[in-house]
């Protein structure tokens, strides 16, 4: 009886034993099968935020359409184009303190004029060497990168900040899951005369 | 029973021993601790008990030999250390403060106290950044708020100091690794630069690394830092300058800790000693940031063909919000350091 009851012990510790060293071998692809999923769950639910928050707004220079102007979604996200040279803008008037460029990726206003980003993974000239902790502090500060110059008008960097940390998240891992598309935006042009 | 068996067994027992506590510390979330910076100057222990005004002896004075510029206000600044504490020096690049630690910078503009500044450490993993603004008559300061005061005193004609939002200090202070600037080795080497730009004298009592490793308020205690102390090794006084300035004033993010895109030569205090070296690779390198009317790709950190299209000179020469360097915290440009770093180019950089 001892000994029947010892085996038994000894076969439900065996098992217990096998079933844990199965679930650790399974368990580092379990891991990144379940990243890879998250990572896809994210480029999904950033590709819709930034459908829906208006990022092609700007950030995609616009044509004239059949229908008027519209995004030229063949340069999604790639900023204001390089070669799209502009001339001083006019003057403010009045009421009338700002103005836009055609493709309406570049504006001009009391803070000076101001060139949309190319938001596509390029290394040289987009996010490509971006980090997630960049991005997530530049939404946050209103700063690029967190740290430097301040993220000019029209951008809604206040509204952004609200956006929670895995909704900022998901739209870098969109921004980065697409093609890159080497384009030089400008820098901005700082206004003629002092603030103060 | 077997001694293989119960040898097993009981090495089946421990693992599963270990298994059921590593899950149950995952399980139970870090004790939640809610400091917050306190209302008055007064109530952070820069001051002794019953004594407005009167430095608690337990806070100790110190300055960087490299001050940072700040639109030129006069800046004291202490360090307070708990009692039997010391800073973590294994990594002399990044000291790390024991938690209780707490700095003030106090500021000044043609003798008028205008901010004091408060880093507080407040447990293992949160600093507390704050800022109060000195009342009329100087009688105590009251926290600013998070967003800061644009424009709360005017410095010169037309031109206003900002007091910085929570978000710009931790914008120079670091997300990573927060904590101070103006505390780390260079700065409070023993070997002071004669020549550093807005240098200041050390008053009789003030902390340096002698202080530090002779009161033991280094671990490990690190005599190599009083043997041989910090220096940036150049072969020109001016270069030796210079690079003190960008350590203070650039290098807080133009080095390599990842948190920005930077990829030039590091200009964090414990990259520079080899001072020429550095000077060098400043030299030419191609920099993100286009001069205007430099053609695209060609705009240059330092360049001795075109020294006043040196990225570096022309961003500090700018104090408008898209282009200054540094990008906060500033509302003048800074003269005398614009004016050495165009005679280090034209003296210095020239001839190499």
């Amino acid at each position: 009886m001892k000994r029947n009851s010892l085996a038994t012990f000894l076969m439900v510790l065996s098992i217990a034993a096998f079933s844990g060293a199965l679930l650790r071998a399974v368990a580092p692809g379990t891991e990144s099968a379940g990243a890879a999923a998250q990572q896809k769950t994210r480029v999904e639910r950033g590709a819709h935020l930034v459908r829906t928050m208006g990022c092609n707004d700007c950030h995609t220079p616009w044509k004239m359409g059949p229908k008027g102007p519209e995004p030229d979604m063949s340069r999604s996200l790639t900023g204001h184009p390089s070669d799209f040279i502009l001339p001083p803008p006019p003057p403010p008037s009045g009421p009338w303190i700002g103005h836009t460029a055609a493709t309406n990726t570049a504006f001009a206003g009391p803070w000076g004029v101001s060139f949309t980003a190319n938001l596509t993974p390029d290394p040289e000239t987009g996010l490509g060497k971006w980090t997630e902790e960049m991005f997530i502090a530049t939404m946050r500060t209103g700063r690029h990168q967190g740290k430097g110059r301040p993220v000019l008008p029209p951008m809604p960097v206040q509204i952004l900040a609200a956006l929670d940390d895995e909704d900022i998240k998901s739209v870098f891992a969109y921004l980065q899951s697409l093609p890159p598309v080497k384009n030089r935006v400008p820098a901005p042009i700082d206004p003629t005369e002092e603030k103060r | 029973m077997n001694r293989w068996v119960r040898a097993a067994v009981a090495a089946l027992a421990v693992a599963w021993l270990i298994a059921i506590g590593t899950a149950m510390q995952a399980a139970v979330p870090p004790a939640a601790e809610d400091h917050q910076a306190p209302q008055r100057l007064s109530e952070t222990g820069l001051y002794a008990a019953g004594r407005p005004g009167v430095i608690d002896p337990a806070n100790r004075a110190f300055a960087p030999q490299y001050p940072l510029w700040s639109d030129g206000a006069a800046k004291t600044r202490w360090i307070y250390l708990p009692p039997g504490t010391a800073i973590d020096a294994s990594d002399n690049a990044d000291w790390a403060f024991p938690v209780g630690t707490r700095f003030w910078k106090e500021f000044s503009f043609n003798g008028k106290k205008v901010e004091t500044r408060f880093i507080w450490h407040a447990s293992a993993d949160r600093w507390i950044f704050a800022t109060y603004l000195w009342t009329e008559g100087e009688r105590d300061a009251l926290l600013a708020p998070g967003e800061g005061v644009p424009g709360a005193v005017e410095i010169a004609l037309g031109k206003r100091h900002d007091i910085p939002g929570s978000n710009d200090c931790k914008a120079c202070h670091g997300a990573k690794r927060p904590g101070p600037l103006g505390f780390n080795a260079l700065q409070l080497s023993t070997d002071r630069d004669p020549n550093a730009i807005h240098g200041e004298p050390l008053a009789p009592g003030m902390i340096t690394l002698a202080t530090l490793v002779s009161e033991r308020l280094l671990s490990p205690a690190v005599p190599e830092l009083v043997n041989n102390p910090p220096r940036i090794h150049a072969s020109s006084p001016r270069t030796r300058a210079v690079l003190g300035y960008f350590a203070s004033n650039c290098g807080t993010c133009h080095n390599r800790s990842g948190e920005t895109t930077f990829d030039g030569p590091s200009l964090k205090h414990s990259d520079l000693s080899d001072g020429d070296k550095v000077a060098a690779d400043l030299l030419g390198f191609a920099t993100t940031w286009q001069v205007p009317g430099q053609p695209d790709g060609a705009s240059r950190m330092l360049s001795i063909t075109a020294p006043d299209a040196s990225a570096m000179l022309v961003r500090m020469q700018s104090r408008r919000p898209s282009s200054q360097m540094p990008p906060l915290g500033t509302t003048l440009r800074d003269d005398a350091a614009i004016d050495a770093i165009t005679k280090w180019i034209a003296m210095d950089l020239s001839k190499r």
